[in-house]
This record gives structure tokens, C-alpha cells and sequence, in this order.
């Protein structure tokens, strides 16, 4: 499919496929919550009805801090003999570019008339950008997490509870994001006609691949703009971390037409790409570069599965790329040829977090440092002008690199001895 | 753009099972809970006591259209390492009066010619490593045909998909026909308007109607959902079946009473089953004699209805 097929069928066309991926396969029961949404999508959100995009700018301009700069990263640039530029989600509010989903669907939820927000969350960026956004517009909020990542993600759930949320423990498998999303359907099955379930990524049926795409694709339409102004011209390459890949999609969407710029998607390489199919765990999460086309979670992607079709666990480093499913979007421009998929594994991710870290003053999610880990490795064949979209901040990762880096003999971290002493 | 009823281009067992055993027990357990072995006494057990058609549960690891108790069978299920081949040998060794139905998620579905394909099979013969890309390049398209064609094979007359709506199912659908099985859909209350007589037509067998929101698990009583659901669908000439939350056979009389030609029972026989730990005679036991209470509860709801429908009732 060439890119004008896909620019044509890209916002409205009303079966919610990307070539062979993507679809509703979910149960009965919440189909026509599905037609609701797609209706509510057309109306407010791509034809602005009551002013709903004015009011999701307004919000996210004086709520979430937009725009978010686009940065000329001076020590990289030189580093790599290049110009480097990085988009900066990490400064929305929150610290990562979830609120530009979260607060889209939590403003579309009111508008439709819907009374209660469920979402699930994996590392809990998005639930708290969810609680956020529930806060902010007075809706009542549930967040389903997983029983593992609970404990291992404690600052966030304090968060999420100072929000007013309440958080929901799933007990259910490995007690991660994959279960959290299975509860969450449940819930929703159960609720659908007062409760909107705001989707975390452009992951799940028909239309919230596209929804969550377009309330995302304001980070590549400013970084368009801003690299004009600021660089003269368009990008050579935009690169971007890729979990469920709604940063991704946010940052390509809008560059998608433009031939000339390369467009790479980096995943959880985790600590090896091998897959034990007898345990049914896959210890990384490139599902772009490594899965098979399958149905999980309402949509047919590219999925990390055993032969016989059981999704299998995944494993990152960064709990935000742990997931063995991927936007269908992304899997048909990996097809298509238009996205190059990427891995970076763990230690490559910490060393990228630490060389941002100490180089730029700047300390990116261990998700974002796959990013910066894949520039450091190949930019050389990125070109002369490469963004860099940093998706969110690292403070909530600092409890994991510190444990993480000690087990390490990693180039560019920092003597962490100050705290032996 | 409503499509257009058609009728199912073979002679449906599944219905013929409903309408001469009116009104009809349909059981269901998943396949594997704890073993191969416990499920083939346990469908032993469900023929005998009296169902008249058995859904067998091919587990899945993210069953997002079950609630606890079915979720639990699962695990269980996937733990003893019940795969689909596993599976559909166990349906090889089956006889029953009763007709079978497989209820499975669609990947199952799609990967199963993967699972049966020659090269790099990922059992114990091979390295139990290999590389993700390794896999890829070794598979096939995802596809419902080869699925379909082993269940044929086996003798299942019908297949429930529970992540499968009918705007998605015209490839099963044809898969279906061509081999002469049934294809199940749910109705859900939410369920209305076109999108009904769109189910309705690609419907055989049976509707399965969804007697409420949410997930299956047993209920202590029956919702109104269900009674507004079947007066939704009275017009329709399909045989009607209810389930997720029967559990007794009071229940089951309220039910057809209301107007189903059937109940279907799933998790309050897993709950016997997972009471029952390791399985065994007393598990079959117990099965068959739910079985017996279910049967009798909605032969009492179906007397009910023919002594009521004796003088039309008359609406002013
Ligand atoms: C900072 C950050 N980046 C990236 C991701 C991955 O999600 P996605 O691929 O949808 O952008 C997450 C998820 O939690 C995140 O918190």
C-alpha cells in the first residue's frame, strides 16, 4: 500500500482495518459501545462538534503544558556529528505523553454522557494520566493494575490514589498489564452503557487505534512545524520508543506523508531476543520485529504468541514496552515498509538513560531510552537531521536503574558508590 | 444494508438436538480441567444425566469473556498442558448422544494450522528455544480453515467464538458452511435494531442469548435482562438458548417458561469440577446428577408453557 492510500484511509474510513490488521474482535456485549465510540469519534473529534477539539486544546494547553518543546540537544549533536533534536514529552504534565490520550478520552467520555472511567495501567503512566484527567473534568475513575506491577510501581499508585482514583489489583496470570487489560474488558462488559474505557494505547478494537492515534499525533504535528522553523527543513529520521506504540504513532503520524523522512519504531529488545516456547515466555517485547500476526485484545496484530496461539509473557526493563501486542497501525506500516522496526535491549536502554541523563541534564523514561539507545547505536544511518521524541520523564524509573545498573557493568553510568557509604 | 436471513445450506444437528429434545440442556466444561482424561469421564457424566448438547471449552490464556470461575478452568486447563491437538483427540475418543460444540477465542482458531504444521513444531523433540524471528518466518497466515477442518474431522457440529461479533465472522462463517457445522453467536442485552437481524441471519444451530451484561459465573437468580431479551427475539424462527449465570434447575424452569428452547449451565459444573480437586468418579458423580436437577428444572419450565399457551392469551 503506498503512503497516499494510506493518508486517504487514514481518519474516516468506517472498517477500522490498516491492510490485513486491526478489527473488532470483542464480545457481543460491547459492540455497539464500539459504534458509539466511532460515532462520538466523527462528531466531536474530527468534525469539532460543540467545540469539542477547541476545548482538548484549550485543556491541554493550560492543564497539560502544551506545546512541549522541540530541543536542539547540543552534546548529542556534537557526539554523534549530527543535529539532534529531541521532542520533549517528558515535560506535559505528568511527565510522559499519556495525558494527551488520557485527557482526549476522558473529555470525549463526557461529552457522550457517560458517567464512569475505567482504564487499565501496566507501569502506571497511564493510569495516573488517567486519574489526572478524571480529576481535572470531575469524573469518578477505577484503575485496574496488576498485582506485580503494583508492588514494583508503588509512587505511581499513591499518585493515581492522591488523583482520587481507585486502583484495582489483578491477581489473574504473571499479574501484569495483559491481565490488567483482560479485567478491564471484563469490567466494561459489565458497565458499558455508563462506563468508557480509556484505552491506554493505539491497541484494541476498532476505533481506539485511531481515536488514541489522533488525540497522540499532536506531538508529530508540532515537531513538523517546529523542526521547519527551527532546522530549516524537514527531519531525515524520527525516532521513537514503541510499547503499544501510541507515542510512536503520535510522533509518525503526521510525517507519514513525507517520503523523504525515515521513520523508526524501537522496541523492548529485553535481555535476548530468544523465545522459550516450552514456559511460554518471550524475555523482551519486539513484537514488531519478532511477532506473528494474530488477534489479542479486540484487534489482529502482530502478537508474541506460541505456536498454538497462547500469548506468551513478555519481559522489559521498562515496564511501559512490556506488552506481547502492538498497535495494528504500526504492524501494517512495518508491512507496508514505511516503518522500520527497531530493538534495543536493556543494557543499551540504561546506558541511553544515563548518557542523556549526565550529556543534556535531561532524565528520559527507561521507555525513551530505547529511543536513545537505538541513536546511539545507528546514527549513522539516520542522517543529518534526527528528533528524537524523549516520551516521558525518568523519576519514576530511578528506583529500577539504581538496582538495575548495580548488577551492571554498563559505559555510561555514572559511581553510584556515594550510596554504599 | 441489512443482509439477508439465510438459512444454513446443511441439516443442523445442533438444532435438530434442541427441537426434539425440547426444552434442551446445554452443559459446558473446559477441556483440560485438570486433564484430558477427568474431561472425557466428565462428558460421560454430562450425556448421561441427560444433556442434550455439550460445549467443550478449548482454553485460551487471555479469556476475556470469562469471569472467575471459568477463568480458573482455564488456567488449570492450560497448566496440564491441553493444547489443540490434545483437544481434538479427546473429541476423536468421544461418543455421545449428545451433539459436541467447541467454544474457543478466535487466535485459536487462526493459529491452529500453525500448531499442526510439519516444520518446527515447538514440542519436545525440537530445542525448546528458538528465536521470535525464527518463528515468524516458519509460520503460516493466520486462517480458520484448517481449524474447521479438524473439528469436522472429529465430529463437532457447532463452534462458539465469544471475541467474535458477526461483523467479523465471514470467514468462519463460510468455513462453517462448507464443512457443515454449525456457527453460534451471542446476543447480548445490549444487542438491538440492525445489529440483531444481522446476528440473527448469520446465526445456526442456536442463539446463544446472554441472559446478562458482563462475564460468565454462576448467579443466585435470574436477571430481567433475559426475559427482555427473549421478547426481543421472539420473532425470530432460530432455536433460543440462555446462559451466564444459570445455575439451578428453578432457574432453568424460569427460563424456558419465559420462552427459551434451552439453558445453557457452564460455571456451576466447573465449580463442582474444581471442587472435586484431582477429578475422578465422584466428580462424574456429582456432574450427573447437577445434570439430572438442570434437565428436571427445564422440563418443568417447558410444562409450564404449554399449559399457559393453551388459549392464546389475548393483548387488547
Ligand atoms: C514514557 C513512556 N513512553 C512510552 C510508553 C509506551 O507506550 P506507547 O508505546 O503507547 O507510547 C509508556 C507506557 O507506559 C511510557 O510511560
Amino acid at each position: 500500500m503506498s503512503t497516499d492510500d494510506h493518508e486517504s484511509d487514514t481518519r474516516r474510513d468506517a472498517d477500522g482495518t490498516f491492510g490485513e490488521y486491526g478489527g473488532q474482535y470483542v464480545p457481543e456485549a460491547l459492540m455497539p459501545a464500539l459504534q458509539e465510540l466511532e460515532d462520538a469519534y466523527e462528531r466531536y473529534v474530527l468534525d469539532n462538534e460543540d467545540g469539542f477539539m477547541d476545548e482538548f486544546r484549550e485543556r491541554m494547553r493550560d492543564f497539560g503544558g502544551r506545546p512541549t518543546p522541540l530541543q536542539r540537544a547540543d552534546r548529542l549533536s556534537e557526539r554523534y556529528g549530527r543535529e539532534i533534536y529531541l521532542k520533549r514529552e517528558d515535560l506535559l504534565h505528568g511527565g510522559a505523553h499519556k495525558l494527551n490520550n488520557a485527557l482526549g478520552q476522558v473529555l470525549l467520555a463526557k461529552y457522550m454522557g457517560k458517567e464512569r472511567i475505567i482504564a487499565e495501567t501496566g507501569a502506571g503512566q497511564h493510569g495516573t494520566a488517567t486519574a489526572m484527567a478524571a480529576a481535572h473534568l470531575e469524573m469518578p475513575c477505577e484503575i485496574y493494575m496488576g498485582r506485580t506491577d503494583i508492588n514494583r510501581q508503588r509512587p505511581n499508585v499513591y499518585r493515581m490514589r492522591m488523583n482520587g482514583a481507585e486502583v484495582n489489583p489483578v491477581t489473574a496470570g504473571s499479574g501484569t498489564l495483559k491481565e490488567a487489560i483482560n479485567e478491564t474488558m471484563r469490567d466494561w462488559a459489565t458497565t458499558v452503557e455508563r462506563t468508557h474505557y480509556v484505552i491506554g494505547s493505539v491497541v484494541g478494537p476498532h476505533p481506539f487505534p485511531k481515536l488514541v492515534r489522533e488525540f497522540q499525533s499532536v506531538i508529530g504535528a508540532e515537531a513538523r512545524k517546529q523542526v521547519r522553523e527551527q532546522a530549516g527543513r524537514l527531519p531525515d529520521s524520527v525516532v521513537a520508543c514503541a510499547g503499544g506504540g501510541s507515542n510512536t504513532m503520535g510522533s509518525f503520524h503526521e510525517f507519514v506523508p513525507d517520503e523523504s523522512v525515515a521513520l523508526y519504531a524501537v522496541e523492548a529488545g529485553g535481555s535476548s531476543l530468544e523465545i522459550d516456547t516450552e514456559s511460554g515466555v518471550a524475555p523482551n517485547s519486539a513484537t514488531l520485529s519478532t511477532g506473528t500476526d494474530g488477534v489479542l485484545h479486540g484487534a489482529m496484530t502482530k502478537l508474541l504468541q506460541s505456536r498454538e496461539g497462547q500469548i506468551v509473557e513478555s519481559h522489559s526493563v521498562s515496564a511501559g514496552l512490556d506488552y506481547a501486542g502492538v498497535g495494528p497501525e504500526l504492524s501494517h506500516l512495518v508491512d507496508t515498509g514505511r516503518v522500520t522496526p527497531a530493538n534495543v535491549d536493556d543494557d543499551d536502554a540504561l546506558n541511553g538513560f544515563h548518557r542523556l541523563s549526565e550529556l543534556e541534564g535531561i532524565i528520559p523514561a527507561l521507555e525513551s531510552s530505547h529511543a536513545l539507545g537505538y541513536l546511539e547505536e545507528y546514527h549513522d544511518d539516520l542522517g543529518d537531521l534526527v528528533v528524537v521524541t524523549v516520551s516521558g520523564r525518568g523519576d519514576k524509573d530511578l528506583e529500577t536503574v539504581l538496582e538495575e545498573t548495580e548488577k551492571r557493568d554498563l559505559e555510561a553510568a555514572p559511581d553510584v558508590e556515594v550510596f554504599d557509604r | 444494508m441489512t443482509p439477508e436471513p439465510t438459512a444454513p445450506a446443511f441439516d443442523s444437528d445442533v438444532e435438530a438436538a434442541i427441537r426434539e429434545n425440547h426444552p434442551a440442556l446445554i452443559t459446558y466444561i473446559t477441556a483440560g480441567d485438570p486433564s484430558l482424561e477427568d474431561t472425557k469421564a466428565y462428558v460421560e457424566a454430562l450425556d448421561r444425566g441427560g444433556s442434550d448438547l455439550i460445549e467443550l471449552g478449548l482454553p485460551f490464556s487471555e479469556p476475556i469473556a470469562e469471569g472467575p470461575t471459568i477463568q480458573g478452568a482455564i488456567n488449570r486447563a492450560l497448566e496440564a498442558g491441553t493444547t489443540p491437538a490434545g483437544f481434538f483427540d479427546l473429541i476423536d475418543d468421544l461418543e455421545t448422544d449428545a451433539p459436541l460444540l467447541v467454544m474457543t477465542y478466535y487466535n485459536m482458531i487462526l493459529q491452529f494450522g500453525n500448531s499442526e504444521a510439519p516444520c518446527a513444531s515447538n514440542s519436545n523433540s525440537e530445542a525448546p528455544r528458538a528465536s521470535n524471528s525464527d518463528a515468524a518466518s516458519l509460520r503460516n497466515e493466520p486462517t480458520v480453515g484448517p481449524f474447521v477442518e479438524r473439528a469436522a474431522e472429529a465430529g463437532l457440529s457447532g463452534i462458539i467464538v465469544p471475541d467474535l461479533p458477526a461483523e467479523e465472522a465471514d470467514p468462519l462463517r463460510t468455513a462453517c458452511d462448507e464443512h457443515g457445522i454449525d456457527l453460534v453467536f451471542i446476543v447480548a442485552p445490549t444487542t438491538e435494531g440492525e445489529r440483531l437481524d444481522r446476528i440473527m441471519s448469520q446465526v445456526s444451530g442456536f442463539a446463544y442469548v446472554q441472559a446478562r451484561l458482563g462475564t460468565t459465573g454462576a448467579r443466585a437468580n435470574v436477571s430481567t435482562a433475559t426475559h427482555e431479551s427473549l421478547s426481543r427475539l421472539s420473532d425470530y424462527d432460530v432455536p433460543k438458548a440462555v446462559g451466564f449465570g444459570v445455575s439451578e434447575g428453578d432457574h432453568a424452569a424460569e427460563i424456558i417458561e419465559a420462552g427459551a428452547d434451552g439453558v445453557i449451565v457452564g460455571s456451576a459444573l466447573v465449580d463442582i469440577i474444581a471442587d472435586h480437586g484431582a477429578g475422578g468418579a465422584p466428580a462424574a458423580d456429582a456432574l450427573e446428577s447437577k445434570v439430572r436437577e438442570l434437565k428436571r428444572g427445564a422440563v418443568r419450565g417447558g410444562d409450564a408453557t404449554t399449559d399457559e399457551e393453551q388459549p392464546e392469551p389475548e393483548h387488547p
